[in-house]
C-alpha cells in the first residue's frame, strides 16, 4: 500500500475507491493463478451460457463466475453440493462492490491432489531413465501371438477382438484377464503380465475403457509401470480415451489412444496385406516361368540358327546337281548309242531286203507251192493236173488248181 | 539345386509360414532363372499350388482367443454382442 495515498484528506468517490481495490486484486499474482477448493452451492444457469455459482467451506464462502466460453469447455456437469477445486483469477464486480473468482477451469476434488502424485512418480521415474526412448522396443510387423490384458468384461476387450478379427484373423490371442481399476488392479496387472510373458507372445496389450482419473489410476501405479518397463515382449498401452496420459503409456513400448487403436498397431500386416502378398507372389511366379521358357526358346532358336548354318544341306544340294548332272549325261549317252543301233538295223534290215525273194516277184515271177503242204512246185513233175496250189506274186497270193 | 532334393511336405499339411517360405524361395529360385525345365516346371507347379493354400488358409482364418490360467491355456468363450 501507497502511503501517499491517504496522505491527504481527500475524499475519493465510491468508483474510485472499488476501482482502487480492484487494482489492488488484480495486481497480486497469486490472486490471478488460483486453485479453490469448496463445495458448490447456489448453482445458477441463465440462458446467457454463464455459470454462477458459489463456493463455500466451513467457515467462508466465495462468488464464482465461469463465462460461457470457458463453461462450455468443461466436460464435468457440476452440481449443488459437489466437492470441486476450481481455477481462476480473483476480481472485482464494481457494481455491486464484490469480489469474485472469475473462474476457468473446474475439476472434482482430488484430482489435484492426485495430479501431483502422477507428476512426483512421472519425474522419479523419468529420472530413473524407464520412459527413455531408447529403451523403447519396435513392434514386430507381423506378431503371430498376441497377449492382450484387460477386463474381461468391458467393452475395451469386444473392441479389441473385434479389431483384430476384421483386421489380423490368422493372430492367436492370449487373454490375461485383470480388473482394471481399484486397489486390487495393480497387483492383479503385474502378474497378468507376468503370466502372459511366460507364454512368449509377440506383443502385449495393456487396455482399459475410459474413465475419470480416479478410474485409470491403477495404471499409474509404480509397480506395473516397472513391470511394463521390464516386460520380456514390447507392451502397446490403450488406456482411457485420447486426451488420457497415464504412466503406464510412458512406460509402454508404444502409446495407443485407445483399446481399439492398441488393437490396430498390434496388428501392423493386415488380412489384406497378406492377400496382396500372395497375389504378387503369384504374378512373379507366371513371370519367372514365363521367361523361363521364352529364355529356353531364346536359346534354342539361336542354336537351330548355327546348326542350319553348319548343316550338310548346302553340299547334299552341290551333290544333287552333280547327280543330275551326271544322269543327263548317261541319259544322252545312251540316247547316243540307241540311234547308232537303230541306224545299223535300218541298214541290215535295208541289205535284208535287198536279198529277199520278194524282190524276184516284184519283177514279175511268182512263186507256187503245194496248198497243203506249202512245197515249192518247182518241177513240172510236181504239177499234177487237179493239184490245188498257191501262188504268190509280189503284192500277195491266190489259189489255183493245175488243169493240165 | 539342393532345394529341389529337400524333402516335401504334402501342400495341404502346411502351415500358412511354411507354405509362404517355401513360396518365396521358389520364386527367387525360377528368378534365377537356373535349373533344369522339368524342374522348374514342376517348382512352378508347386508354387502355384503352395499359393493356393495360402489364399485358402487366409480366407479360412479365425481369430483364435484363449485364456491364459497359469500355464494353462483354457478356451476363452467370448460374450455375445
Amino acid at each position: 500500500m501507497q502511503p501517499s495515498l491517504f496522505s491527504t484528506p481527500l475524499t475519493f468517490t465510491v468508483s474510485k475507491l472499488t476501482f482502487h481495490i480492484r487494482k489492488l486484486l488484480e495486481e497480486n499474482e497469486t490472486l490471478q493463478d488460483v486453485w479453490v477448493q469448496g463445495e458448490v452451492s447456489n448453482l445458477s444457469r441463465p440462458a446467457s451460457g454463464h455459470l454462477y455459482f458459489t463456493l463455500k467451506d466451513a467457515g467462508a464462502s466465495l462468488r464464482c463466475v465461469m463465462w460461457k466460453t470457458s463453461a462450455m469447455r468443461q466436460n464435468l456437469s457440476l452440481r449443488d453440493g459437489m466437492e470441486v477445486e476450481v481455477h481462476g483469477r480473483v476480481g472485482v464486480y464494481e457494481p455491486q462492490g464484490q469480489y469474485q473468482l472469475y473462474a476457468d477451469q473446474i475439476r472434482p476434488l482430488g484430482e489435484g491432489a492426485l495430479f501431483q502424485e502422477f507428476l512426483r512418480l512421472k519425474a522419479m521415474l523419468e529420472a530413473e531413465g524407464l520412459f527413455a526412448a531408447e529403451r523403447k522396443r519396435p513392434i514386430p510387423e507381423f506378431p503371430k501371438r498376441i497377449g492382450i490384458i484387460t477386463s474381461s468384461t468391458g467393452a475395451a476387450l469386444r473392441d479389441m477382438l473385434n479389431t483384430l478379427r476384421r483386421r489380423q484373423p490368422l493372430v492367436e490371442v492370449l487373454l490375461a484377464p485383470s480388473p482394471v481399476q481399484g486397489v486390487e488392479a495393480p497387483p492383479a496387472l503385474v502378474n497378468a503380465l507376468r503370466l502372459l510373458n511366460a507364454h512368449s507372445p509377440d506383443v502385449i496389450i495393456i487396455a482399459r475403457g475410459g474413465g475419470s482419473i480416479e478410474d485409470l489410476w491403477a495404471f499409474n501405479d509404480e509397480r506395473l509401470i516397472r513391470a511394463v518397463a521390464a516386460s520380456q515382449a514390447p507392451v502397446i498401452s490403450g488406456v482411457g480415451h485420447e486426451t488420457d496420459f497415464t504412466l503406464c503409456d510412458f512406460a509402454a513400448d508404444l502409446r495407443a489412444p485407445t483399446p481399439t487403436a492398441a488393437a490396430e498397431l498390434a496388428s501392423p500386416t493386415t488380412l489384406e496385406d497378406l492377400r496382396f502378398e500372395i497375389v504378387s507372389y503369384r504374378s512373379r511366379l507366371s513371370e519367372a516361368a514365363l521367361s523361363l521358357i521364352a529364355d529356353r526358346k531364346t536359346a534354342l532358336a539361336s542354336l537351330t540358327a548355327q546348326l542350319d548354318f553348319l548343316s550338310p544341306q548346302r553340299r547334299i544340294l552341290s551333290e544333287t546337281q552333280r547327280l543330275d548332272e551326271l544322269s543327263r549325261r548317261l541319259l544322252s549317252s545312251l540316247f547316243h548309242r540307241i540311234e547308232l543301233q537303230s541306224a545299223r538295223m535300218q541298214g541290215l534290215k535295208r541289205r535284208l531286203e535287198a536279198l529277199s525273194p520278194l524282190a524276184v516277184l516284184a519283177r514279175g515271177y511268182a512263186v507256187v507251192m503245194g496248198k497243203e503242204d506249202g512245197a515249192i512246185l518247182s518241177r513240172v513233175a510236181q504239177a499234177l493236173p487237179g493239184r490245188q496250189i498257191q501262188v504268190r506274186v509280189a503284192d500277195g497270193q491266190f489259189n489255183a488248181e493245175i488243169i493240165r | 539345386m539342393p532345394k529341389a532334393t529337400k524333402k516335401e511336405k504334402p501342400i495341404e499339411e502346411l502351415t500358412y509360414e511354411e507354405a509362404l517360405a517355401e513360396l518365396e524361395e521358389i520364386v527367387a529360385s525360377l528368378e534365377e532363372g537356373q535349373g533344369q525345365l522339368e524342374e522348374t516346371i514342376r517348382m512352378f507347379e508347386r508354387g502355384q499350388a503352395l499359393a493356393a493354400r495360402c489364399s485358402d488358409l487366409l480366407e479360412a482364418a479365425q481369430l483364435k482367443v484363449q485364456q491364459v490360467a497359469g500355464d494353462e491355456l483354457t478356451g476363452f468363450e467370448e460374450e455375445s454382442e
